[in-house]
């Protein structure tokens, strides 16, 4: 699991390769710069010998070669660091793409069943600890791994029985090190999931906090929130403070090593193999050797962390993303809007069927109503089209093509569809109209706006069509949100036609005004219709009653009056208080 | 930043514990370049073994004492950091629940959860590493400095020198990156507002088949996003490299003046070696809190931006009284009154609604109906004070509703928003939302009364059934059937219906009225809708158009004066007659 996260953090490394190898080759020069720097210290101070006994010009010499390195290894160290920060942050970026790839191609039954909230907090939290933890990693552990490599080779050149002393004990600070990483995973990775659940409250809590507050029920969320907020307090302290404890064991193994050192360099000293210039040298290398040590266990538990982020990441990546489209799937052309469904049954939970044997024709052209009691299927049935969800058995043709066998792009750009619930991106009124049609002119643009008359209450705002929508478009009424959805189908014209409840928060004035364009519209295009309102079902070419997932009956209105059946008794409850209204 | 520190109150201890520990285990290492010296200048020369090895165990002994103190720094500071934290985080999320309409229409949603989570997450980060260092770094450096005094005051005032342009270097980078810091969150912040986006909108996006242009936006702003935080690292990057230059150069002067003094028989070589002992843990201890730094001043960006929203104060004026003066002023019936209210969006050009003026008896049914965009939805959202009206007054029950408190106000009323929207829960703790002990019998009787109970009696869990985010698993009719049962639990005196019924087919819309006008409590009840068949047996409709009022009265009387009401009700009866 570990490895496998580590293996995919490789491959993203993969194509900063160069990259990585030039920051390798600085941190390798750099380093040895800065190791050579205390050596021509200790030189200089070994020109020091007593009163009236300084070699000065040997001692400018060593200063100056000093200061030099000293330069040179500040240049390559910032330089690192700015490779550093570019791989970091461009990894990072390339996973945030791939995520928002991701999201593309995941099936609907995945987004509709996982809380958005988690999933934003993988997207979001989770790859910036997991930033915070490669950047960190990179800059210590290189550093780390090549001073420790460094120092070893020039205290060889000065003493190597010290320095086998320092070599046989300073690894007993890395098995502390593991030993403690290696209980942090868990931990880490129970706040990472507490942080997801945290989060998905906060979207839903915060995202709707109208109604929140509409019923006064910020205590409860209040509480809601409290209590993961809490678990979330107890687990971040066990992980932030078990991976602390990392750092002061390995210090102290390591101030003992030095004490051992101290004391092998004073005997070495005594017995004349070192001089006094020499020692302070060796201990100064000491010191340093250990100190990457311990850097390098607070990376471990760094590391740690970032590993759990990055495996969250790396879950969602890992989500079973729709059936790709055949590879040799046709791209469907402008269709006539011939619709066939064969045999076709569909269930969202395996154990509860919804939709079973379902058979359809609709010729190109045909204007189909959908009828029936809520929860019936209707909703269903646009999401199968639409391809939405792939059904569990049985086909769908369109033109005679199995919608299996054609590109999900080609088959939606066929379809123009209005739902209930209007979404609007964040971006300007124009923005969201030409969605559909890109390289719409202005004049397109503002006759289908004249059209659905949205026209009249888009003038009206601040700034016109560049008018900026904030991210829900909050500041628009319901209607006009549903006007500028309309108006987006009336720009591009695709030959099939769903609209789900397309004009429910609309005006009916407003309505009957776009009703002609709609008519328009329809012509020549199979449309599928759900609508409360009785004028649209009457005026279709057939009328589906659809009652748990079955098309019981379908006629004309006439037709399925005249049966007697379960449309009359839907048409009488449903419409006659309408019908009586118009008596007045 | 420093405003944030009041969530500290209950920590003190810690947080005064915490870098003492950490002091106590810096000035043990400061005496370790003591004990070497002694080494070098006594144990050496006189070959005393003996004493060598004492001096080598001592070593030893301030190592465990070190340990000691370091795992109770370490301890106390991540229990205040966390605990701090989860402090700031609980009063944000509370405060976030008192901004009103006005204020979250102009933060936004997503911004606020990015303050939620990436900036808390941050802040958490640099209290811990602030409380480790914030003694400990600057005790270290004075400290070497003291004790380089105690050994040569010549040599050390280079010391005295250093360590000002180390600190100017350190805050100058601080102050510049700060900024720079806090545009990447807000650039984060639109990352993860497209990410939701791209969630909530995920069926348009594939209908348009715009997920190609969509992975595109997205990488746009990602890649904003990846130039800002490597110009901000190149600036932060700095840090290191300059003090290594600035100490190093000291080390040189140091070593310099040493020489000289020893030249002149002032000092010992084994003094300049503790001098130069000394310079290097300052360089050590610099180098570690370079890192460290740029992690505060991350959390010093993000703690400003937490700020800002504690700075948000709802615009609703602010109000003395108690929740059972409001409980008092219903309990006979709710009456309310729209006393010449104008009332504006923020920023808009334009007002929403424009001098209205109405009054609405106790148990009276009032309808609101209008074109698309006419101030419906924004005149009864002036009830509950979702927002405040711009001029003029709304009164509830002869009183401002300015003089009631919001969340008692709006526990008194019983709204249905026009979107509706369930949270994950049960159909029990959705119904529960504005009365929590309610009896079973309560949320059936509400269920019935919204022509829910059918489809809820039909499920195998009935009201413990479970509701997903969103209420996702439920169909368009049924949620707007549970928000209306949900505004109902607790029988409230005032009804708002915000165009609730837009999904429900005529025969439930039907149904909902008739149960609706039966209610015991006779509530003063106000329905939104386009349909005048859901309006015209209300008490009396009123009729806006572009934000003002146009006609008041019944049904009949609209008909035979109010052209605008005669338009809509000939929209919607005309064209069916004609048809048939």
């Amino acid at each position: 699991m570990n490895r496998e996260t580590i293996k995919r953090v490789l491959n993203y490394l993969g194509s900063y390769r160069r990259y990585l190898a030039f920051s390798l080759l600085l941190a390798a020069v750099s380093v040895a710069l800065t190791l050579y720097v205390p050596i021509r210290v200790g030189q200089a101070i070994d020109t020091i010998l007593g009163k009236g006994n300084v070699d000065f010009s040997a001692l400018f010499f060593h200063l100056a070669v000093a200061g030099g390195c000293a330069l040179c290894a500040a240049l390559l160290q910032w330089l690192m660091a700015v490779i550093n920060n570019k791989i970091t942050y461009e990894v990072v970026r390339d996973i945030r793409s791939d995520a928002m790839k991701h999201i593309q191609k995941l099936p609907l039954s995945y987004l509709d069943s996982h809380a958005y909230g988690d999933i934003v907090s993988r997207v979001i939290a989770d790859v910036d600890q997991f930033a915070d933890g490669l950047l960190m990693g990179f800059t210590n552990l290189f550093t780390g791994v090549i001073t420790i490599l460094g120092t070893l080779v020039f205290m060889l050149l000065l003493d190597p029985l010290i320095t086998l002393v320092v070599v046989l004990l300073t690894p007993l600070s890395l098995f502390v090190a593991r030993f403690i990483a290696n209980h942090t995973y868990e931990m880490f990775r129970a706040q990472s999931v507490t942080r997801g659940q945290q989060t998905a409250v906060i979207e839903e809590m915060i995202g709707n906090q109208r109604v929140v507050q509409a019923f006064a029920y910020e205590k409860k969320a209040l509480a809601v929130f409290d209590e993961v907020n809490d678990r979330l307090a107890k687990c971040s302290l066990q992980a932030t403070f078990y991976s602390s404890l990392v750092n002061p064991t390995t210090r102290f193994v390591n101030s003992t090593v030095y004490a051992a050192v101290a004391l092998a360099g004073a005997f070495a000293a005594i017995g004349g193999s070192i001089t006094i210039g020499g020692l302070s040298c060796f201990l100064s290398y000491a010191g340093q050797y250990a100190k990457p040590f311990n850097e390098i266990s607070g990376v471990v538990a760094e590391l740690q962390n970032a590993l759990a982020c990055a495996a969250r990441m790396f879950d969602f990546l890992d989500s079973t993303a729709q059936t790709p489209d055949d590879p040799d799937a046709a791209v469907l052309q402008t269709v006539a809007g011939n619709v066939e469904l064969s045999q076709v049954s569909f269930s969202y939970k395996p154990e509860q069927s919804l939709i079973e044997n379902l058979n359809l024709q609709v010729e190109a052209g045909r204007r189909i109503a959908i009828v029936g009691p809520t929860g019936c299927g209707k909703t269903t049935l646009i999401n199968l089209l639409m391809r939405f969800y792939d059904t569990v058995q049985g086909d769908i043709r369109i033109d005679g093509h199995s919608v299996r066998n054609v590109t999900r792009a080609s088959l939606r750009k066929n379809f123009g569809m209005v739902l209930q619930e209007t979404w609007l991106m964040q971006g300007t009124i124009r923005e969201n109209i030409v969605m559909g049609k890109p390289d719409a002119t202005e004049e397109e643009m503002i006759a289908a706006a004249k059209a659905s008359h949205a026209h009249s209450f888009i003038l009206r705002l601040p700034k016109g069509y560049d008018t900026v929508l904030s991210e829900n478009g909050d500041e628009l009424s319901q209607g006009q949100k549903q006007l500028l959805c309309i108006t987006r189908v009336m720009l591009c014209l695709p030959p099939m036609l769903i609209l789900d409840e397309a004009t429910s928060s609309i005006d009916t004035r407003t309505e009957i005004k776009i009703q002609d364009a709609f008519s328009r519209m329809m012509k020549g295009r199979t449309s599928f219709i759900v609508a409360h309102r009785l004028s649209t079902i009457r005026d279709a070419d057939r009328i589906l009653v659809m009652k748990d997932g079955h098309i019981v009956e379908q006629g004309t209105h006439q037709e399925l009056l005249e049966q007697n059946g379960f449309y009359k008794h839907l048409y009488e409850s449903q419409f006659a208080p309408v019908a009586s209204g118009q008596t007045r | 930043m420093f405003k944030l520190l009041r969530f500290m109150k209950g920590y003190q201890k810690e947080c005064v514990l915490a870098p003492l520990f950490k002091m106590l285990e810096a000035f043990l290492e400061l005496l370790v370049p003591l004990v070497v010296a002694a080494v070098i200048d006594n144990g050496i020369p006189h070959k005393d073994t003996g004493y060598l090895i004492r001096m080598c165990l001592l070593l030893v002994f301030f190592g465990l004492l070190g340990l000691t103190c370091s795992v109770c720094a370490q301890y106390f500071a991540a229990k205040t950091a966390v605990g701090f934290t989860a402090k700031v985080r609980h009063a944000l999320f509370a405060h976030m629940q008192s901004l009103s309409y006005a204020e979250l229409d102009r933060i936004g949603t997503s911004s606020l959860i990015t303050r939620m989570t990436s900036d808390t997450n941050q802040i958490q980060n640099g209290v811990n590493l602030t409380l480790r260092l914030v003694l400990r770094s600057p005790f270290v450096v004075f400290g070497a400095m003291i004790m380089a005094f105690t050994i040569d005051v010549k040599a050390a005032s280079i010391f005295a020198l250093i360590i000002p342009v180390l600190s100017v270097i350190i805050f100058g980078i601080m102050l510049r990156s700060i900024p720079l810091y806090r545009q990447v969150q807000i650039r984060l912040d639109q990352v993860l507002s497209l990410t939701r986006q791209n969630l909530t909108g995920v069926r348009v996006i594939r209908a348009f088949c715009k997920e190609e242009e969509q992975i595109h936006r997205f990488e746009e702003k990602n890649n904003k996003m990846a130039a800002e935080q490597k110009h901000v690292g190149r600036i932060s990057a700095l840090l290191n490299p300059f003090t290594y230059v600035v100490i190093n150069l000291g080390i040189i002067g140091l070593v310099y003046t040493g020489a000289v003094r020893v030249d002149a028989g002032v000092l010992t070589q084994g003094a300049v070696v503790a001098l130069y002992n000394y310079m290097s843990q300052i360089l050590v201890e610099l180098i570690k809190l370079a890192n460290l730094i740029i992690n505060i001043t991350k959390s010093i960006a993000c703690g400003n931006r937490v700020q800002a929203i504690f700075e948000e104060h709802s615009s609703l004026a602010l109000c003395e009284e108690t929740c059972e003066s409001v409980a008092e002023a219903f309990a006979k019936g709710a009456c309310v009154e729209f006393d010449h209210v104008t009332f504006r969006y923020r920023d808009a050009s334009a007002d929403m609604l424009h001098d209205i003026c109405f009054t609405a008896a106790a148990g009276e049914t009032i309808g609101v109906i209008g074109g698309t965009g006419s101030g419906k939805s924004s005149l009864v959202s002036l009830i509950p004070r979702f927002y405040d009206a711009t001029s003029g007054s709304v009164k509830i029950c002869n009183k401002n509703v300015k003089d009631f408190p919001p969340d008692a106000l709006r526990r008194a009323i019983g709204v249905v928003p026009q979107h509706p929207v369930l949270f994950s829960g049960t159909i029990r703790s959705n119904l529960c939302f504005r009365k929590e002990d309610a009896t079973d019998e309560e949320l059936w009787e509400a269920l019935s009364l919204a022509q829910a109970e059918d489809f809820v009696r039909r499920l195998p869990d009935g009201l413990d059934a479970p509701v997903s985010q969103g209420g996702k698993n439920f169909s368009g009719g049924q949620r707007q059937r549970l928000t209306i049962a949900r505004a109902l639990v607790g029988n409230p005196k005032l009804l708002i219906l915000d165009d609730s019924a837009s999904a429900l087919d005529y025969a439930t819309d039907a149904a909902l009225r008739r149960a609706l006008a039966s209610l015991p409590q006779n509530p003063c009840c106000f329905l939104v809708s386009q349909r005048t068949a859901s309006l015209m047996h209300a008490d009396r409709i009123l009729v806006l158009d572009d934000g003002k009022l146009v006609g008041e009265g019944t049904h009949e009387q609209l008909l035979s004066f109010c052209k605008v009401y005669r338009e809509i009700y000939d929209s919607q009866f005309k064209k069916e007659a004609h048809t048939k």
